[in-house]
């Protein structure tokens, strides 16, 4: 839970909308780390901010103990491996995990990337794209029916690598819907999913984390102004 | 039959990644050599969502992408050495993140700077060297990426050592030169000369003739 007084051992660089920020706070969240939450300031970059991620000058930010870690999945996993003792995050199987692996890079790459296109595009282009993220959502719901193995999360009876790298997209998959007024996630084709993502917004680690679908309505707007305002020269 | 198995074409950087894990690791293995222009049914079968090499069969089970399978092959066989990645999970990250910083950005804005001309391939060259400064700091006082023997992020990058020059040969232009980069040339020449790797390069006559071919294909398709 955010603690923004006295641990300042373990600091999250971040920003609310950002659902790979999100990663990073569930997974501390997970294993109970205290941590303190640096909020950027949106439209601008914090000297913190370039000074811990010269290279790609991105949140999330993990900073331990003084030294700062880059990159959603690889925060995610250094979380797993450095508390030990606390609740696992990646799975114990090699395979499983490799699993787990495939399909948390598999949402970076083709699923949220597609996503994310369809609330500014239009008629064709946007058709194509809702299909294909629709197809990725058949792909998961069965990724999700064999990791799951009948329990709640991919995880099994708790949440897990690939629970945190997807589940972290809920709110922008809901603020899509409700932007590129199309429905993605399908109790009919995708009936596990549906039942999961209400599981893992409930749960403990997750809370008050995924931004309400209005606020991030609003957020889009706002960003979408701005990218305008800024113009095209 | 063998337990571990591995699709690869001949020339995929991603595949030749699984290769060179495997070798340095001695662990024995298969190779299945698909040709991506009429895929195998089971490559279809064993990677459905990507259809593409590599893909890494163990016992039956697919793995697939590169990065996935040199950490499913890292957990899998822990007491073969040499251990990929470190043990201390700071330097664990440091290594995952120099391998992803590698796919994400270098090697698009190399392929940009060896596709294009004129402008365009000076813009991505600029674009290519500004982060290639990274890997350089990253090399001081390093023979390997991985330290003092190859590691992840070496794995990760290997595709330099063996593809940069046969660019340079088809473009006539340097891309990595001696002045810039002097660490990075030297990695480049000693990834080539490890042992176990050096036997796994593919011939680089065949190399030049398939980028050579490659580059003219897309150029042609460019809009004038």
């Amino acid at each position: 839970m955010a603690n923004t007084s006295s641990t300042h051992d373990v600091k999250v660089l971040g920003a609310w909308p950002s659902p790979f920020v999100i990663r990073a706070r569930i997974a501390l969240n997970i294993k109970s780390v205290e941590y303190e939450f640096l909020a950027e300031t949106p439209g601008s970059k914090s000297q913190l901010l370039l000074q811990s991620n010269p290279v790609h000058k991105k949140i999330p930010v993990l900073i331990h103990r003084g030294k700062p870690i880059a990159e959603s999945l690889i925060i995610v996993q250094y979380i797993d491996e450095v508390w030990s003792s606390g609740p696992s995050i990646l799975p114990s199987d090699p395979y499983d995990r490799a699993i787990a692996r495939f399909w948390a890079a598999y949402v970076d790459d083709k699923f949220f990337p597609s996503m994310s296109l369809i609330k500014s595009e239009q008629g064709e282009k946007k058709a194509a794209l809702v299909k294909q993220v629709t197809e990725g959502l058949v792909l998961l719901e069965e990724a999700f029916q064999k990791s799951s193995k009948g329990k709640a999360f991919f995880g099994g009876d708790r949440i897990g690598y690939l629970d945190v790298a997807f589940g972290s997209m809920l709110g922008w998959l809901r603020a899509t819907e409700k932007m590129g007024e199309v429905k993605l996630l399908d109790e009919a084709k995708t009936p596990g999913l549906v039942q999961w993502a209400e599981s893992f917004c409930a749960d403990g680690a997750v809370k008050g984390l995924i931004p309400e679908t209005e606020k991030l309505v609003e957020f889009a707007k706002l960003l979408a102004a701005r990218m305008k305002g800024r113009g095209s020269s | 039959m063998a337990e571990v198995k591995l699709f690869r074409t001949w020339s995929s950087p991603f595949a030749l990644r699984i290769v060179w894990a495997l070798e340095v690791k001695g662990i024995e293995y298969e190779m299945i050599y698909e040709d991506l222009s009429n895929k195998s049914s089971m490559l279809l079968q064993y990677n459905p969502v990507y259809k593409k090499v590599p893909v890494l069969l163990h016992k039956g089970k697919p793995i697939s992408e590169s990065f996935v399978i040199l950490e499913y092959i890292e957990e899998t066989w822990k007491s073969k050495t040499p251990s990929l990645l470190p043990e201390d999970p700071y330097q664990r990250a440091m290594a995952r993140f120099w391998a992803k910083f590698g796919d994400d950005k270098i090697s698009p804005l190399i392929w940009e700077a060896f596709i294009k001309q004129g402008k365009d391939q000076e813009e991505a060259l600029v674009a290519a060297h500004e982060n290639l400064k990274y890997l350089e700091v990253e090399l001081r006082g390093k023979k390997f990426l991985g330290g003092d023997a190859v590691g992840f992020a070496d794995l990760a990058f290997g595709w330099l050592a063996n593809l940069v020059s046969v660019f340079e040969e088809v473009t006539g232009v340097t891309l990595i030169d001696h002045e810039k980069f002097p660490l990075l040339l030297t990695w480049m020449q000693n990834f080539m000369d490890a042992p176990k790797i050096r036997d796994t390069w593919p011939p680089r006559d065949k190399l030049i003739t398939k980028f050579r071919d490659l580059r003219e294909t897309l150029m042609a398709k460019e809009p004038k």
